[in-house]
Formats: structure tokens, sequence, C-alpha cells
């Protein structure tokens, strides 16, 4: 095996593990900040490569492509909210729900189930045919992200929203309109994966109808790692978001190693949801298993 | 102040597990009024809480807040006029966020939560006169986690919380049950003192018959959805708990059957 190979494709994982780091944000948002679970994510991304995709096909500016990317993106996450405060439908069903309303508008929005964005056609701001352009670009991005929410979720505004997903008993007890900023967190959300999924789009050079698939266990993954990680070292927001993008970088660097190590593809999925089912799981398992009977009291205190 | 015209609220209507937890209920608060309630269990205390607070809509009846009719308002609406501490201590404040967020949330209550810094350093001066008066060194702890406190701090700070903007009513729900009772009676004591002091209108729910002698100008005792006892006044201060659980007897026909009220006698 030749070790170099490896190296040569590591700023490659780099650059997807910050764009899924993007991604995983938005995860965090729903999955931490609001304690729900958000299926739509595997949509949206989806939506927000497909717009992207098409708007640059037809000359549209990428900016602007961006942009109404992320607002198709919102679009989904308002959906979601919808059907969870106002159906009163259970967040990840309302979830899967949007979902496969997605499935259907992003064939629709392509047309067919792909389409090529070629970086020597169009005017993209990253390519993976450019490595090195693209991680600068992507840093730029994520600072940016991470610098609007860690301002944005320090309003009060931004808080009356975090006391929503921490305590809905207290947070209505403050006068906070907890089902409001429930479907604003949806939105918020969604607009960053299809954010990313505009980016990766134009990194890879195309937009695939399968290509969200499972996105939400990669973004739960990122997040996880980026808990391990980072809560050793401090508890401060800022740096939790940080981690959610570092803990995407890892997960690519990893699945780059393990497919170099000769690992059969088809069965990364699997490993990637058992990484993450484990991860889930050892919380609860240290609480009901593990914990001694006097210190049970003070765990859950 | 508070205006409560025969309201009712029934839980499982029509099935077999149907309980009518307010019956035709009125009461009239006058500002300034401490009203301690007790009753045994399912009396409808704390439905009758709930339903000013707007947890739950009532089924029948008018609710008035300072004239204004709240019957239809959404619990977060309702926020505006009312300040509450609940039974567990955990649910009075956010755990993961530091006792000053949750002080800035409280002190946003029925106002706009708009895109400007949660806690500005003015805040922070206020946060910290207001806690020390709880003396119970949290004023130093600004950026603690609240889930890191004890529940009788947890209260003590809900109670900062709920008295904050000085609502026009104050609501607790048997919010010293949870704690041994050396924390309790410092929290009641603290309880005394920002109701004292805030001339806070409040209705207090508790088990302990003493306290509710004790504490307030004016009793009421309820039974099966209605108040079956309003004492204020002079009558109040000339209580005895035996006196009362002979009354309940008397109004009620019953004996009253609550180990809890009866054991807290002391």
């Amino acid at each position: 095996m030749d070790i170099t190979g490896l190296l040569g494709a590591m700023p490659g994982a780099v650059a997807q593990g910050m764009i899924w780091g993007i991604m995983a944000i938005g995860v965090y948002i729903t999955f931490k900040i609001l304690d729900l679970a958000d299926l739509t994510v595997d949509g949206s991304m989806v939506t927000g490569m497909a717009v992207c995709a098409m708007l640059m096909a037809a000359g549209w500016n990428v900016w602007t492509a961006m942009l109404i990317a992320t607002l198709a993106g919102m679009g989904a996450g308002l959906l979601t909210g919808i059907f969870h405060t106002v159906m009163g439908i259970p967040a990840i069903l309302a979830g899967i729900l949007t979902q496969l309303i997605l499935w259907s508008v992003n064939l629709k929005i392509m047309g067919k189930a792909n389409q090529a964005l070629p970086a020597r056609k169009f005017d993209v701001l990253l390519t993976q045919l450019r490595t090195n352009e693209a991680l600068i670009v992507l840093v730029i991005f994520c600072v940016v992200i991470v610098a609007i929410l860690y301002a944005f979720f320090g309003t009060k505004f931004g808080t009356a929203i975090r006391a929503t997903g921490c305590n809905e008993k207290m947070a209505r007890a403050q006068g906070i309109n907890t089902n409001r900023n429930k479907v604003i967190g949806f939105i918020i959300s969604n607009g960053i994966v299809a954010l990313s999924g505009a980016l990766l789009a134009q990194y890879s050079g195309k937009a695939d109808i399968n290509d969200g698939r499972g996105a939400i266990v990669i973004g739960l993954a990122a997040v996880i790692i980026g808990e391990a990680v980072f809560s050793r070292f401090s508890q401060s927001f800022i740096l939790r978001l940080t981690g959610v993008i570092v803990g995407g970088i890892i997960y690519y660097i990893v699945y780059q190693t393990v497919i170099f190590l000769g690992l059969d593809t088809d069965l990364l999925k699997m490993l990637s949801a058992i990484v993450v089912a484990i991860f889930l799981a050892i919380p609860y398992m240290k609480k009901t298993y593990f914990s001694k009977p006097g210190k049970r009291n003070k765990e859950v205190q | 102040m508070l205006e409560i015209k025969s309201i009712s609220k029934i839980f499982n209507a029509g099935t077999v597990n149907e309980k009518v937890a307010l019956n035709g209920l009125s009461l009239t608060l006058n500002t300034g009024d401490f009203v301690t309630v007790i009753g045994g269990n399912g009396a409808g205390k704390s439905t009758l809480l709930n339903s000013i607070a707007g947890t739950y809509p009532v089924d029948e009846g008018k609710i008035f807040i300072d004239n204004i009719d709240v019957t239809n308002l959404p619990e977060y609406k309702r926020a505006k006029y009312i300040g509450r501490v609940f039974q567990d201590p955990m649910v009075g404040t956010a755990t993961d966020m530091w006792i000053e967020e949750n002080m800035a949330l409280a002190m946003r209550r029925g106002k706009s939560r708009g895109l400007s810094w949660a806690i500005k350093n003015s805040d922070r001066k206020y946060f910290k006169e207001l806690l020390s008066q709880l003396d119970l060194g949290l004023e130093n702890r600004l950026s603690t986690k609240v889930g890191l406190l004890s529940g009788g701090q947890r209260q003590a700070i809900t109670l900062l919380m709920a008295s904050m903007n000085s609502p026009k009513l104050l609501l607790l729900d048997e919010h010293t049950a949870a704690l041994d009772p050396k924390t309790a009676s410092k929290v009641l004591d603290i309880t005394d003192k920002i109701v004292e002091s805030n001339h806070l209108t409040t209705l207090m729910i508790t088990h302990n018959m003493s306290d509710a002698i004790r504490l307030g100008n004016r009793l009421i005792m309820m039974n099966e959805g209605k108040i079956i006892l309003d004492i204020s006044g002079e009558e109040k201060k000339n209580l005895t708990v035996e006196h009362l659980l002979q009354m309940f007897e008397k109004v009620s026909g019953a004996k009253l059957e609550n180990d809890r009220m009866l054991l807290n006698n002391e």
C-alpha cells in the first residue's frame, strides 16, 4: 500500500469534512439546541444541491444560486415546523414526511435524477479539482457561519430559542412562544443544511438525488465526535460549534482511511450508523448499567 | 386584580376516568392579597393555578386579570401578567443555561425579544443585587449552570425570576414541597420577603396548614373543585390547625383524608 496515496487524499477529505461539518451545524441546532431529531435534512441537503446546480446551469450567478438554495432549505424547515407545531405531528415523523415530499420536489427541480455542474464550464466558488483553493473558501464559510450563530444565540431572541429546547415549560412560563421558536429553529437548521448542499454540489461538480441519503447520520456522527473531542476542554458555545465542524473533518479523515485500507465501500453506511448508535447509547448505558446505586441521584440532578 | 367567574374543568370527560377538577369555582383577589390555598389530594388546587396560568383551557367560565379577559390567551401570552414557581425545582429554570441567562430570560417576560445581546453589564449588576438578597452566596456565581445548583437554590432563583417585572399575579404551586424541612423554611422566608417588598398579589398552594395560617392575609380551602372556606383578616390570624380541621369536617361532612397535610401540622 502506498501511504502517499492516503496523504494525497487528505486535503480532499478535510474539504468534504468541512462541508459536512457545516451541514452538521444544522443538525446541532435541532438535535442539541432544540432537543428535536429532524430527519428533514436528508432531503433539504439535496434541495440545496439541486437548486444551486440548476440555477447555475441556467446561467445564474453563484451567489444568487446559493442564496436561493438556502432559502429553499429554509422553506423545507418551515414545512417540518408546521407539521410539528401546528399539526401536532411528532418531530421525527414530521421530518420524515417532509423528507419524502422533498424526494419528489428534488426530482422535479432537476427534472431527472442528477445534474452535472462541471467546474470547467461554470464559475463555481470551489471544486475538488483545486482542493487548496476550496479549503480556503470553506474555512471562510465555517468562520462566518460559526460567528453569526454564536452571536445569534447570545441575543435575547437566541437565548429564548435555547430555553425552548432546554425547558419548554419554563420557557412558556417566561412568556416565550415555544412553538414559533421551534419553527424558527427548523428553518435556520435546514437553511444551513441546504447551504452546505449548495457547497457540496459545486465541490463535487454534480447534484444527485441520492446524495442526501443518510445525511442525518453523518451529521449526528460529526456532532458526537465533535462533542467527544471538545467537551473535555471547554463548554463554551463557540468551541462546541467549532467542534461540530472538526467532528465532520475527523469523520471524513476516518472515512478516507478505511477506504484506503481496503474496506468494502458498500459497508460504509452501515458502519457509520453503528458508530453513531454506539455513541448515542453510551450516556444511557453508563447511567443504567454502570452507575453505583449511591451515585445515581447525583447524576439525575 | 384577579377575577375568576365560575370556571369548570373536567379531565377525561365521558370516560370511566372522568374527573371533575374544578366545579364552577369563583374567586376574586384584591390587589396585594397574599392567599394561601389548602385542601386534600385531588381538591383541584393545582388545576386552579394551571387554569389561571393557561397551561390548559377551562371548559367553562371566565378569568380576568386586571379586567383583561385572559380566558382564551395562550400560556405564553398570559406570562406577561403572571410569575410562577412550580413544585418540581427542575421545572422553573433552564438547567443547561447559566444563572444570569435564566434571569435575563425572566427579565424579558412579557416583552419583545429582539436581536440585541441578551445580557448587558448593567443587567449583571442588577442580578447580583437581587441574588445577594437571597443570602445564598449565588451573587458570585452568575455564570454557573443552574443544573449544578441544589433544589432549594433553584427554587430561590425561580422565585426571584417570577417576581421580576412586578407581575400582576404570583402563582406558587407547593413550591417548597420537594425540599427538605430546613431548606423549605428558608425558601418560605424568602417568599414572604419577596412578596412583601414587591407587594405582589399571590396565590400559594401549600400542604402545610401552619404555614397556610402563618403566611398571607387570606386563606382558602378547597374540596372537590370548589372553595369551601374563605377566611381573611382577624379571623385568619386567630386560626389554629385544630380549628381549621374542625371547620373542614363541618363544611365538607368528611374527615380530611390527606396524610401529608395531617403529618405536617407540627
